[in-house]
Formats: C-alpha cells, sequence, structure tokens
C-alpha cells in the first residue's frame, strides 16, 4: 500500500470515496493523492490545486469549472502502453499509477500503435433508460418491476446523479445515497436488467437507435489485457427509451470570470458532498436562481465563510433566500460579481461585488476577499440526444432555459431534462415513465394515454424552480468586453461576440462559425446558452421577435445538436475492424500449400490469391517467364478456385440467361459450356464468364472473382423485381467447388492419369464441353475443358473438402511432366497475348462488348440488358475506343499499365518535364501490360480511340515523363488460328 | 442506423440490406419501341422527392428478397414495407410520369 | 503557420437587405457555388442587380458540411478542365477576393491498395500531366515521406501499394471562402437575401419570369439555380426532372492535435479521407449512405466503418476522439459528373449533380456558370455537362473510371 500525501482541503469525513483505498498518481510529474472513487479533478483539489493548463490561445490562467463533462479547462493527457491525447480531468477515475500531463487546449496524438482491444456489443431492449439519477433510478425501477428487459446507461462510474452531491437528501425514508444502493441491487438482481456505468448514451438515432460507449476497468497506465476491451461500443435497439439526462448548470460571464477559482456553484457542490473536498475557504456564491442556496448551506456547514450574491432583486420572492438570511447567512440582493482579483498564483483572492440594476448595469463595487466564487446563471436541461432525434425545444422563460416541447416518438422524458428541478418531481416522472415505457412494450398494466394535466405542468416546475434573473452576462468595472470569456476552450470572448453581430451575423450558426464559440472539445455545454443569452441582449433591435413580446433566447433559437454527445475515441468506434479483421480474408482450400510453395499473394476482392511462385533467386519476371513457359510448352496449374460460382435453376434459366446475356442461352446443349457477357443497361460491360448447361432446367455459372457477390446480387434482381413470372432460382456455391485449372499441351495426360474412368481425346472431349466423373482418388469431379490461355486445358471441379487433396493429386500426378503451379500474374500474360479481356481491367464501365471487339457475342435477334443503349447517339455516332494490342518498338521496354497513348505529333514541344502548357489530347490508354515469354518482347493491351481503324498505326505512350513508339496491332497476338485449344 | 422490416424476415438493421433506389420503375416492355429521350427517362431519372418515397431493398444478407417500402426522406421513418409480388398498399407514391426529363438546349 | 491563432474574420461582412421586387438575375441558393455565381456575375460580367435567395442561413447546407478537399486531379478531359480551371482560381482566390480563406496546397494523397488500384491510379497520373495537372505516382516508401504516420506496413490487410499526389491539392476554409465570396458579391451590389425559401416560379411562353417565395414574389430576368441536393425538389416546380438522387454524406471531426498529419490522404479502397486542419482537428469524409435522404444526418455505421479505416491506415489515431458528426445532401448522379447548362425553361439554368465533388468546383463552377449565365449559352467548360448527354450516351464517367469520391 502506499501511503498518501497530503490533502488538505479534503474534509474528515464524507463522501462517496473510499479512504481505505488511497491513490497516487502524477500530474506534471508532482505527486497527487486521493481515494478510490475520487476523479483526477476531486484529488487535485483536495490536494489544494485548481489551476491546470493555461487557455488555447490567450494563455490565460485557468482552473477547474465543472465536475463533469461539461469541463472546458481542465484537460490532460495520461501516459501509458498508448497516450490518452485528451481527456476531462473531471471525468477520469484517479487510479495509482496515472502519469498525467496538463494541456492547453491542444492534445497530443500517440504516434505508438495502440495494443488495447476494442469491441462492440449489440443488444435488443424493452426499456433503454439514459441517465441513473433519481428520475432515471426510478424508472428503471418501475420498468424493471414489469418483468421488462431494460438496459440502464450512466456516463458516471458512480449511480446516483445529483443525489451524489447533497447527502442531506432523503428519498423513501432513508438517506438518498442509500436508496440508491437498494435501487442498484434490485435493478442487479433482475434477470432482465443491466446497468452500466461508466457507459454514455452518445448518440440517438432513428427508430430508437442508441450508441453507447462503455469504459471497462482499469483504464489508464495499466497494460492491455489480452481478450478482454478496454472500451465497448453498444449498439442498442430499444423499444422505448427514457431519457433522464438530468440539466447542466451555467455561469454568469463577468470580467475575468475564467480565472481559477470560479467554479460552477453545482460543481462546488458536487466536491464537496461526494468528494469531501472544501475548494475555498472564504467563498462567494453567485447566483440567479435558488439552487445555489444548498450549495451555500453546505460550505457553511464544512466550514468556509460563505456571502451570496443573488442576481434577483430584493422584491422577487424565494423562499430559499429568506431561510438562508434567517439561518444567518451573508446574502446580497440584486447584487452581481462584476469581477474578480487574482493573487500571485492567478487564482482568485477577491470578488468584486456591485448592486445591478433592472437592466443589469451595476453601481459601485466592493471587494469582498474570496479564494473561490461558485456561480449558478441557471439550468439548462440535457437535450442534446433528444435533440439529435430532431426532438422540438421551446425557450421556457420561468425556468430560463430550452426545454423539449415534447417527448419524440417512442421515448419518454423524465426529470431535470423535462425541467423538474426538485428529486421528488424527477422521482415521480421517472416512475410514470418507467411504467409507461414498460407498458408499451407489453410489460406490466396497459395505461391510457397521458393526458396533459397528468404531467408536472408548467407552473409546478416552475414554482419548484423558483424564479430564475435571465442574467448572461455583467458588465466590468472597465470599459469593453475583451476579458469576459464565453466560450473558455476556444478563448472567445463577449467582445468577440459583438464583434459577431456588429459584422452583420444574425444567425447563431454564424456567430458560431464567425466566432467558434461552441467548436471545443466540449462543444459549447457550458456556453452554448450562454452564447444564446448575450445574443439575445445583443440583438434585441436586430431580429424580429414572436408578436408583441420582447426578443428571447428563444427567437435567437440554438445550434444543432449532433452525435456524440462526449467525445468517443476512433480505436472504440473500430472496434474489432482492425488488422486482420478489418475485413475477412478468404482463402481457397489449397492455401497451405500455396504459402508452403512460396507463394506471393496478391488481393482480389476479398480472396488471397497466388500472384506467382518464385523460386531461389528468382524475381517476380522470372518466375512468370518460367510459369508462362511451362504453360505454353508442358504443363501447369492454376488454384481457380476463387471464381464466383452460381447455379442458376428452374424452367426459366434458359429464357432468364438469355435476357442476362448478350448472347444467347436457349440451344445450349446439356453437357456443354458458353462463354457470355453480361452488361448494365446502358450497354456496358459488366461481367463475364463460362456457363455449363448441367440439365434442360440447370446451369452452373461463373463469375469473375471479384464480382460474384455482385453477379449473384444483379440475377437476383432481375428475376425478383422484373421478371418475377419466369421460373429461375440462384444458389452462391463458390464456397462449394474448389477448381483447378490444368493447362498446357500436355494436360490431357494429367488429366487422364488423374481421371482414368474419362475419355480425355480430342474427340471423345471436345472444347466447351464438361463430364462428370470419378478420380482415381475416389472423388467425384467435374472436369471441363475450357481455356483461359488459349492451350490444351481443363478444369476439375471437386467438391471443396477434396481441394486441397484434389490439388496435390494433380501436383503428383504432373510431376514427372514438371507440372508448374502459375499464379495470377502469368494467367494474365497467357490470356492478354490471346486478347481475353479481364473485366475490371480492360474495361472500366464506360466499354461495350463491340468496343472489346465482341461484336459476334452481342445477339441482334433477341432483347437483351443493354442492347436498347447500342442505337444511341454516342454508340452510333461516336467514335469509339477499341481494344487493340500494342507493341512497344523497343522490344524489351514493358509499358506501365495506365500509360496513356497519343498521336506522334501531339506532344507539340512538350518534353514530359514539368507539364504541358495546354492539354495534349490523349488516344487511349493502356489497361494490360506485360513481357510476353511466347513472343519474346514486352506487348500490352489498349483501349484506343477508332484503334481497329489504327492497326499498323505507330503512337506514342507517355509514362513517367517519358515517350516510347508502340505500334498498334491486332488485339490476339499468340495463336491467331486458335490451333492449340485442342492440343 | 435504419431499423427495415423485412416482409419476409422481421425488423433486421439497416447492414443486412441493399437499397435499390425508386420502386414501381418497370423494365420497359419494349425497349426498342422507346425514342433516345424515353429511353434515358428509364436509365437515368428517377424521383428525388423530400417526402414519402417509395423505394427497393433487398434482404442481402437474409433472405435475399427483394421488397418495397415507403420512406420519408426527411425523417427518415418507414411508414410501410410490402413484398415486390404482392399487392401494391392502397397510397403508395407512384413515379411521376407527369413530369418530363428534358434535353437541354444549346448544348 | 502558427497552429493556435487564425485571424480574425472582417469586421463587416454582408447586411440582410429586404428583396427588392425584381433583380435582373435571381440565384436559388447561397451556397458556394451559388455565391461564387453571383461574385463572377458581378465582377466578370458587369451584372450586379443579382439577388442570391437562401431557404436557411448563408452557405448553410453542403458548404458548412463538407471536408475542403481542393484537387484537380481527375480522369476524363472534361473533368480535368473545369476542375483545374477550378484549382487555378483557388490560386489566385485569397488576392481576388482580400479574404484569407486558408488555402492550404498540402498536396493530396489518393492511396492505392490493389493491383488494380495502381492500374486506375497510374493512368490517372498519366492522364492528369497530359491535361496539365500535376500529378506523381508515389511507391509506398515515397508516400512515408510526404505523409510520416500512413502505416506502410506490409502486413496490414490492406498493404499501401503507392499512391497518386497532387502537389497542389489541398485544403481551404469553407465558411471563410463562402464569405469571402459573400462579402465581395454584396460590396457589388448584389442583395444576399437568407430565410427566403422559393416556393414557386413564375414562367411565362416558356421563359421564367420570377420566382415566388416565403418572402413574396421577386421578378427575375433570369433565374440560376444552385441548390445541389434541393435541385429535384426545385425543377419539379418548373416542370422539369434532373437526374440526380440526393443522399446523406456525413463528416466528422476530432478534437484539436498538435499537428502530425502534413497532407490529405484519401483511400477510395478503405473509404476514408482525412486531413488534419490548420486548428489541429483531424477531418475525416465518409463514404455516402446507400439510401436517398433530405435529413442532413446518416447512418453510424458509415462512421464506424470509416473510423475501422482510419485506424488501420494511421494507428496513431486510435485515441483521438470523435467530437462531432454531421451530414450533407449530397446530389448524385449516374456518371458522378455534375449537371450544368440551360434547361428547358428559357432564361434558367441549372447547376447541380456534384455529388461529393462540389466544394473544390466552387470557383471554377461559378465563373463558369456566371459566364454561361450571361451569354445564355453553356460555356465550353460547361457544354460538355448539359442533360442532353444522358439521351445521346455521351457520359463522363467518373464513376465507372478510377472512381475517387470527394
Amino acid at each position: 500500500m502506499t501511503s498518501t500525501g497530503p490533502q488538505p482541503h479534503r474534509l474528515e469525513t464524507g463522501g462517496v470515496i473510499d479512504r481505505s483505498r488511497p491513490v497516487d498518481f502524477l500530474v506534471e510529474g508532482a505527486a497527487v493523492s486521493g481515494y478510490a472513487g475520487d476523479t483526477i479533478a476531486s484529488a487535485l483539489l483536495a490536494g489544494g490545486r485548481r489551476r491546470v493548463g493555461d487557455s488555447i490561445y490567450l494563455s490565460r490562467p485557468r482552473g477547474i469549472v465543472a465536475a463533469g463533462v461539461e469541463e472546458p479547462n481542465a484537460l490532460v493527457r495520461i501516459r501509458g502502453e498508448c497516450d490518452e491525447s485528451m481527456l476531462p480531468a473531471t471525468t477520469v477515475e484517479a487510479a495509482d499509477g496515472l502519469d498525467v500531463s496538463l494541456l492547453s487546449g491542444i492534445g497530443v496524438l500517440d504516434q505508438r500503435q495502440d495494443p488495447a482491444e476494442y469491441d462492440t456489443m449489440n443488444v435488443h431492449t424493452d426499456v433503454a433508460v439514459i441517465g441513473a439519477g433519481p428520475a432515471g433510478l426510478a424508472a428503471a425501477r418501475e420498468a424493471a418491476a414489469t418483468g421488462a428487459r431494460v438496459t440502464v446507461f450512466e456516463q458516471d462510474f458512480e449511480l446516483g446523479g445529483s443525489m451524489l452531491a447533497d447527502p442531506t437528501q432523503h428519498i423513501e425514508g432513508v438517506p438518498a445515497r442509500e436508496w440508491v444502493e437498494v435501487v442498484r441491487a434490485e435493478l442487479e438482481a433482475a434477470p432482465e436488467v443491466t446497468v452500466l456505468a461508466r457507459t454514455t448514451v452518445f448518440g440517438s438515432y432513428d427508430g430508437n437507435y442508441l450508441i453507447a460507449l462503455e469504459k471497462r476497468g482499469d483504464q489508464f497506465g495499466a497494460p492491455a489485457r489480452p481478450g478482454v476491451s478496454r472500451q465497448r461500443v453498444w449498439h442498442v435497439n430499444a423499444a422505448r427509451v427514457v431519457l433522464a439526462t438530468g440539466a447542466m448548470e451555467r455561469t454568469v460571464v463577468f470580467a475575468d470570470s475564467d480565472r481559477p477559482g470560479v467554479m460552477l456553484a453545482s460543481a462546488v457542490h458536487t466536491y464537496l458532498g461526494r468528494y469531501a473536498v472544501l475548494p475555498g475557504q472564504a467563498v462567494v456564491v453567485f447566483t440567479t436562481n435558488d439552487s445555489a442556496y444548498p450549495v451555500a448551506h453546505a460550505l457553511v456547514a464544512a466550514g468556509a465563510a460563505v456571502t451570496v450574491v443573488d442576481a434577483r432583486e430584493r422584491s422577487v420572492s424565494s423562499p430559499a433566500r429568506d431561510a438562508a438570511v434567517a439561518a444567518g447567512l451573508s446574502v446580497r440582493p440584486g447584487s452581481a460579481v462584476v469581477g474578480v482579483d487574482g493573487d500571485a498564483g492567478e487564482a482568485v483572492e477577491a470578488a468584486w461585488v456591485a448592486p445591478i440594476d433592472a437592466a443589469g448595469t451595476p453601481g459601485d463595487a466592493e471587494r469582498v476577499s474570496a479564494d473561490l466564487v461558485a456561480v449558478s446563471g441557471g439550468w439548462s436541461p440535457t437535450l442534446h440526444l433528444h435533440s439529435q432525434r430532431q426532438g422540438s425545444v421551446h425557450w421556457d422563460d420561468q425556468l430560463a432555459g430550452f426545454v423539449p416541447t415534447g417527448p419524440v416518438g417512442g421515448q419518454f422524458l423524465a426529470g431535470s431534462v423535462a425541467g423538474a428541478y426538485w428529486t421528488e418531481g424527477c422521482l415521480e416522472q421517472g416512475r410514470r415513465a418507467g411504467r409507461r415505457a414498460a407498458a408499451e412494450t407489453g410489460h406490466g398494466p396497459a395505461y391510457e394515454a397521458e393526458t396533459a394535466h397528468e404531467q408536472p405542468g408548467q407552473s409546478e416546475r416552475a414554482a419548484r424552480a423558483g424564479t430564475t434573473r435571465q442574467l448572461w452576462i455583467v458588465p466590468g468595472r472597465a470599459e469593453g468586453y475583451a476579458r469576459h470569456l464565453v466560450d473558455l476552450q476556444r478563448d472567445q470572448t463577449a467582445a468577440d461576440l459583438l464583434r459577431a453581430t456588429g459584422a452583420g451575423m444574425r444567425s447563431v450558426e454564424h456567430i458560431k462559425r464567425y466566432t467558434s464559440i461552441g467548436t471545443g472539445a466540449d462543444q459549447g455545454k457550458l456556453s452554448g446558452v450562454t452564447t444564446i443569452g448575450i445574443l439575445t441582449a445583443a440583438l434585441a433591435d436586430q431580429v424580429p421577435a414572436a408578436e408583441g413580446s420582447p426578443l428571447t433566447p428563444g427567437d435567437i433559437g440554438t445550434t444543432t445538436f449532433r452525435a456524440p454527445f462526449t467525445p468517443v475515441a476512433f480505436g472504440a468506434l473500430a472496434g474489432r475492424c482492425r488488422g486482420d479483421l478489418f475485413d475477412a480474408a478468404r482463402t481457397t482450400p489449397a492455401h497451405s500449400w500455396h504459402v508452403e510453395h512460396g507463394a506471393v499473394f496478391e488481393d482480389v476482392g476479398q480472396w488471397k490469391r497466388p500472384r506467382y511462385y518464385p523460386q531461389e533467386g528468382e524475381d517476380m519476371d522470372a518466375a512468370v517467364t518460367r510459369e508462362c513457359r511451362a504453360a505454353r510448352e508442358g504443363v501447369a496449374f492454376l488454384d481457380a478456385t476463387t471464381l464466383g460460382k452460381i447455379e442458376v435453376r428452374g424452367a426459366d434459366a434458359p429464357e432468364f440467361l438469355n435476357r442476362i446475356y448478350t448472347n444467347g442461352y436457349l440451344k445450349l446443349a446439356v453437357g456443354k459450356g458458353r462463354y457470355g457477357v453480361m452488361c448494365t443497361p446502358d450497354g456496358m460491360v459488366f461481367d463475364d464468364g463460362v456457363s455449363l448447361r448441367l440439365a434442360p432446367d440447370r446451369y452452373f455459372m461463373t463469375a469473375t472473382t471479384g464480382n460474384a457477390a455482385k453477379v449473384l446480387d444483379w440475377l437476383e434482381e432481375w428475376s425478383q423485381t422484373e421478371w418475377p413470372d419466369l421460373d429461375v432460382t440462384f444458389t452462391s456455391v463458390t464456397e462449394q467447388w474448389a477448381t483447378t485449372a490444368v493447362v498446357g499441351p500436355r494436360s490431357r495426360e494429367v488429366i487422364a492419369r488423374l481421371a482414368p474412368d474419362l475419355d480425355v481425346s480430342k474427340e471423345g472431349f471436345g472444347f466447351m464441353e464438361f463430364r462428370d466423373t470419378v478420380l482415381a482418388s475416389g472423388i467425384p469431379a467435374r472436369i471441363c475443358r475450357i481455356t483461359f490461355s488459349g492451350e490444351l486445358a481443363y478444369e476439375v471441379n471437386v467438391a471443396t473438402w477434396y481441394g486441397l487433396k484434389v490439388w496435390e493429386d494433380i501436383a503428383e500426378a504432373g510431376a514427372d511432366l514438371d507440372i508448374t503451379p502459375y499464379g495470377t500474374e502469368a494467367m494474365h500474360v497467357l490470356r492478354a497475348e490471346k486478347a481475353y479481356p479481364i473485366v475490371g481491367q480492360d474495361t472500366d464501365g464506360t466499354v461495350t462488348p463491340q468496343d472489346l471487339g465482341m461484336d459476334w457475342i452481342v445477339s441482334t435477334t433477341k432483347e437483351f440488358i443493354g442492347k436498347r443503349s447500342y442505337s444511341r447517339r454516342a454508340l452510333t455516332e461516336g467514335v469509339r475506343k477499341h481494344l487493340v494490342s500494342v507493341l512497344p518498338v523497343d522490344t524489351s521496354l514493358r509499358l506501365p499499365e495506365g500509360a496513356q497513348l497519343v498521336e506522334p505529333d501531339a506532344l507539340g514541344d512538350y518534353t514530359g518535364q514539368s507539364l504541358p502548357v495546354r492539354p495534349i489530347p490523349m488516344l487511349g490508354h493502356v489497361t494490360s501490360s506485360y513481357h510476353s515469354q511466347a513472343l519474346g518482347r514486352g506487348f500490352g493491351l489498349a483501349l484506343v480511340s477508332d484503334g481497329r481503324n489504327r492497326i499498323g498505326e505507330t503512337v506514342l505512350a507517355s509514362f513517367g515523363g517519358r515517350f516510347a513508339e508502340v505500334l498498334i496491332d491486332e488485339p490476339v497476338l499468340y495463336d491467331k488460328e486458335g490451333a492449340r485449344r485442342d492440343g | 442506423m435504419l431499423t427495415i422490416d423485412c416482409p419476409h424476415c422481421g425488423p433486421r438493421p439497416e447492414t443486412e440490406f441493399g437499397y435499390g433506389g425508386q420502386a414501381h420503375v418497370a423494365y420497359p416492355e419494349d425497349p426498342s419501341a422507346l425514342t433516345d429521350e424515353e429511353w434515358a427517362g428509364y436509365l437515368f431519372y428517377r424521383d428525388n422527392p423530400r417526402g414519402e418515397f417509395a423505394e427497393r431493398w433487398v434482404h442481402s444478407a437474409g433472405c435475399r428478397k427483394w421488397f418495397n417500402a415507403v420512406r420519408d426522406t426527411r425523417t427518415y421513418r418507414i411508414s410501410a414495407t410490402y413484398t415486390s409480388a404482392g399487392p401494391v398498399p392502397a397510397g403508395i407514391v407512384r413515379p411521376r410520369t407527369d413530369v418530363p426529363h428534358p434535353v437541354s438546349k444549346g448544348a | 503557420m502558427n497552429q493556435r491563432n487564425l485571424p480574425e474574420h472582417p469586421d463587416f461582412l454582408w447586411d440582410d437587405p429586404e428583396p427588392k421586387s425584381s433583380y435582373d438575375v435571381v440565384i436559388v441558393g447561397a451556397g458556394g457555388h451559388g455565391l461564387a455565381t453571383a461574385y463572377y456575375l458581378a465582377s466578370m460580367h458587369g451584372i450586379t442587380n443579382v439577388a442570391v435567395l437562401e431557404r436557411g442561413w448563408l452557405a448553410g447546407g453542403n458548404m458548412a458540411r463538407n471536408t475542403t478537399i481542393i484537387r484537380s486531379n481527375y480522369l476524363w478531359d472534361e473533368s480535368a478542365a473545369i476542375y483545374e480551371h477550378s484549382l487555378k482560381l483557388w490560386e489566385g482566390l485569397e488576392e481576388e477576393l482580400d479574404y484569407d480563406i486558408f488555402f492550404s496546397q498540402r498536396g493530396v494523397l489518393n492511396l492505392a491498395h490493389t493491383l488494380q488500384d495502381v492500374r486506375e491510379s497510374v493512368r490517372r497520373v498519366e492522364a492528369n500531366r497530359l491535361n496539365g495537372v500535376d500529378a506523381e505516382w508515389l511507391d509506398p516508401r515515397q508516400v512515408k515521406e510526404v505523409c510520416p504516420i500512413v502505416n506502410i506496413a506490409d502486413d496490414i490487410r490492406y498493404p499501401v501499394m503507392g499512391a497518386t499526389y497532387q502537389p497542389r491539392a489541398g485544403i481551404a476554409k469553407h465558411d471563410w471562402v463562402a464569405w469571402g465570396y459573400a462579402r465581395r458579391a454584396a460590396e457589388l451590389g448584389v442583395d444576399l437575401i437568407q430565410n427566403c425559401e422559393v416556393t414557386g416560379f413564375e414562367i411565362s411562353g416558356g421563359r421564367v419570369i420570377g420566382v415566388r417565395t416565403s418572402r413574396g414574389r421577386i421578378g427575375a430576368g433570369k433565374v440560376a439555380l444552385a441548390a445541389a441536393g434541393s435541385t429535384s425538389v426545385l425543377t419539379e416546380l418548373a416542370g422539369f426532372r434532373v437526374p440526380i438522387q440526393s443522399h446523406p454524406l456525413q463528416a466528422l471531426v476530432s478534437e484539436l492535435h498538435e499537428i502530425i498529419h502534413p497532407t490529405v490522404v484519401m483511400s477510395n479502397h478503405v473509404h476514408v479521407y482525412v486531413s488534419q486542419a490548420h486548428k489541429g482537428e483531424l477531418v475525416m469524409g465518409a463514404g455516402v449512405d446507400s439510401y436517398n435522404g433530405y435529413g442532413q444526418r446518416g447512418s453510424f455505421h458509415i462512421i464506424e466503418q470509416q473510423m475501422a479505416a482510419a485506424v488501420e491506415l494511421f494507428p496513431a489515431f486510435s485515441r483521438a476522439h470523435l467530437l462531432r458528426t454531421w451530414g450533407g445532401i449530397v446530389d448524385v448522379t449516374l456518371d458522378a459528373s455534375p449537371v450544368m447548362g440551360l434547361t428547358p425553361v428559357d432564361q434558367l439554368y441549372l447547376d447541380c449533380g456534384w455529388g461529393t465533388g462540389g466544394f473544390k468546383a466552387v470557383p471554377g463552377a461559378g465563373w463558369a456558370y456566371a459566364d454561361t449565365i450571361a451569354h445564355d449559352r453553356p460555356h465550353d467548360l460547361v457544354a460538355p455537362y448539359g442533360l442532353d448527354r444522358f439521351v445521346t450516351g455521351h457520359l463522363i464517367d467518373e464513376h465507372g473510371a478510377a472512381a475517387v469520391a470527394h
């Protein structure tokens, strides 16, 4: 156990802290001590430190202002395995060993890899209760009692909300904190109830879809624990939502009100009651309303000297004030703090107090010694989540706040978020909301629709809240407002606000942007309503008010509330989607073989495909040359499992394919296959592949690896939405079949050994035919004669779980023939030599089958998707780009794929250095480019304007600031007669 | 995150679905009978209302069925979902046919 | 640049006039395009009896919501022409508007993660260069030199295989750009009229003669639409349709951090677009939500996917915090290129369909649109973008070919 250091401001007793568990940590290298249950901020205050990092732009000294998420000043960086960049010290639990630095509004990102894990939870709940103060706990308890599934979210690490600050409260005859523990125990014992502390609902989306962030256990300093997430994002589908998010106190802006030692009155209350910390001995409580009086009493009880400065005229009735006077407190009604003096450490040592008139103009000020000014400028319901759902709000002039006008659909408002600023009111609203929310999910007794008189009326709310003087800003003893800080995070003053209105800005959105008020890390939680209040005064005769009444903050309006309510780490939102889990990698059954044989992989869609198999000392070119030679001269094999495979079944399957593909499928014989191209309705090539006719009503379609899912979706869409009368269904069988292409003049020998029952003769097994057979191994297989290289080739399809075995059998069957595994790179070379296009590489969504020279595959007699588009002007009259081959005059040159082609005389004086003065017209670009082992030279495919009519012309390829002459040639460069495909 | 009530599977999160744009736009009976303007209307023009919109969704990660939904494009509230095959509920906003899609002049 | 200090806006920006009974030109929409168009009408063509009508607050639509990326490295000639013209105008804009718009030519990287990305990237770089657009292909090591925080390790799921780089590309501060145009337009006599929704058009003999608004009728010699996602709603009022669909597009910002990200990084493959703005906040754009929507908000899973991609590429971002999310309404065409020019209604002009590319086009589109309006014929930069391309099939498909959003 560490020894705990001095805590001069800690009270002897009280607080929701565990004095048996001291904690010690470092702030700016200095030891700070506290107890479990403290925050960094409360421990700092206990140690007598309230000054934090200076302000961001003006470098003004700043102190702790708040006790919660609205804290604008006390931003800290926390060191660890991965540093926390920026957190409010008021929300971070004190823990042993923390290493804390104070920030001046700018964080520092740690560039090390974050070793922590984050995860995501998806839940459905009947009733989500947001906030575990009196209203939320009452709601949860009632809803839970019905047996409904209830999830309670509390951003704090303690339940109780406002009750934590005030140990004097009693609920249902017991002290409030005891009541909280009783309710917590009840809830935790209920099987359908989940209570999530340290969990902030930060987003509220359509359909009661909530997003929350849970901080789980030890946060900082401690090393990451494998398998245990540090933070968890909850996705919550809630049938009903009870918003019990409370309210936040505002300040009043006066000269130097940003000085350390000026705090929110409610924060002072919290530090006193919850943390047993007395932040000052001589306290000026400056208030516009009744809510600060309990704070004043608590301060007195803790031994502080208190002067209450009450902005409300003596004539304003206030039982709270009367009671304080009766209790002997010094109260100055009709007065305001007009400024503060600072000591050497820049903290408050005195407040200047002056009477103010009805317009808020102060009279002569008097200096009152004080080391703490506790300010209450009234309360603002925490309506962020309500507003994120476009819930309407209005200005309640009696409550002096923006209040939800009514709940959004499927939600309930309970407690001070709805303007109920007294505990019994919160409890009553909470109970009602909990019962009704549960009832609407079919739990507990049903209720009639809420009638107006059942809700706590405006008058009761107002009576309970008492009178709040709408005082937003107090003129100082000196002229001007340059020392009246409105937004402490953005260092913006009232003078800045007036400058914005002076510049013609009227919309609160423009003023926000002109001044940047409300854009800091606290998103204006502290400054928002105060800003609007000041604007109301500044624009009194500039902006139209509701008829017949003076301008109110309601006429100015708020800026838009957006998720998140409080900042959320990127890493937490990434969740498990990092590293290998960022996107699933798909591998084929033979993947382990490829790895063992040194394959270099390529990402194609989600698949890992072998690109080439380098042998000792080989670079890619050498490996690909060797692999190509094997396919052209001997035998080679390729893992083609990744090809998309779709079974198309039904009486109308032939008709369906006939409409999808540009060529005909009705007459394709059973036992045969056909290559087809499918197009989008605007006539552009979408995918291609071979379909086998397994039976009159059954086809086996292949699609390109990267497009397989899209093709399946495509078929379903046309079938279901356009041609539901056709009897056809689709099943993806990509994962069911493993496919190996066996390629080359000696492939027949390999297949003959592999499948001894099969007649592999040229006559017995024709091109574009397939056979079902049983391999020597006893494994059933479907073998097709298909080629993507121009060579004699077979595709061996077997059930996936035999994939590796059959791959190895093929390797063994061809071992004496030096059968060679080849990858996608060699596959591309071989197919390019034959001008077989790759959809997505040689096409780009702007290419028709005709552009590819495939007029032969476009039926002129039947209707198919895309056909109508070919008669549009751009396709009939315009010059199209055609797929041709390009041969660099320098035969050793391999053009970069993507090189552009231009006329030889198009360059003018452009040398390739810097940029041309005016655009140089382009003819097209190189889509594919390789070194051909068979041709002994570099070659490419290109889409070239009017290319088929340019064959024999020489043009320039432009790449990397260089130019090279290339000859345009016919697309097919190898075995133009097609003599090799039958072996 | 929308919650979409698949007519076949019930309410499911948006991530299970694919979007298909405006519903009730049929593939032309005889495309070759259309003028280029009419064909362009089919290819490129869809209603884009601010308000109720009958639109297509597909339950990609579920039953794979296409169906239709009526959703308000301002509030995102889905007021109805119905199968592609079944009857079209009363009051569904059909695609506009009264407003022409033009060719700009002078281009 | 001192990260901690931005200069203040001018002492006066614009006033709030009552609409006059008529104008020579009424521009509908006071976003970047509308304001720039008004400015160029006044400054280039001497047409100053102009009103810009705005339904809400000036520049409060997509102009206030975009991620401010400026680049011109588009594939096709027509696109490169207008975006490069725009970039050249950006380069002189601070001086022209006498407004510090924080135009920062910090370069834009478009990462490639697959061999196909590489092909498309090289293709675009080579086309860009011949079109006079500065562009380079960088290998992973060079990418790391330009942006040291990018993870170029080859053991991540989709390793960085290189990137296109446009050094002259960059960012600017969106509000400041809009306000710069607005102030200069107002100085030249243009009326900026906010909270004024157009509810109809007055058309006589096939020619527009005025607009009906929430603040009464306003006569107009010419009417120019610049309403992005709301264009469909307007053209239906004018009696014709446009081939756009309006979708939510989300963006987000982090809290302020010391500057570690010196450039702009875009990755189409994993869907992330990020820069670190002058004050130190990370600004990121997400993918377009799939569904039509005018709600200026999208679905949260889009943000989560984007965060995953960001942390994958930038390990340093793991403990940056999402501070604010928002959504715009992007007007998307099927070829991912804008629609500009004349319409079936005489003297009514169209500028829409910019999708995710509208901000960077503000100067160029405004300039060319103003010329088109002034002369009642499409400027050369505008001509390819007419509605007729959907009929003829002369699409400018920035979508299928080397698609790069934003």
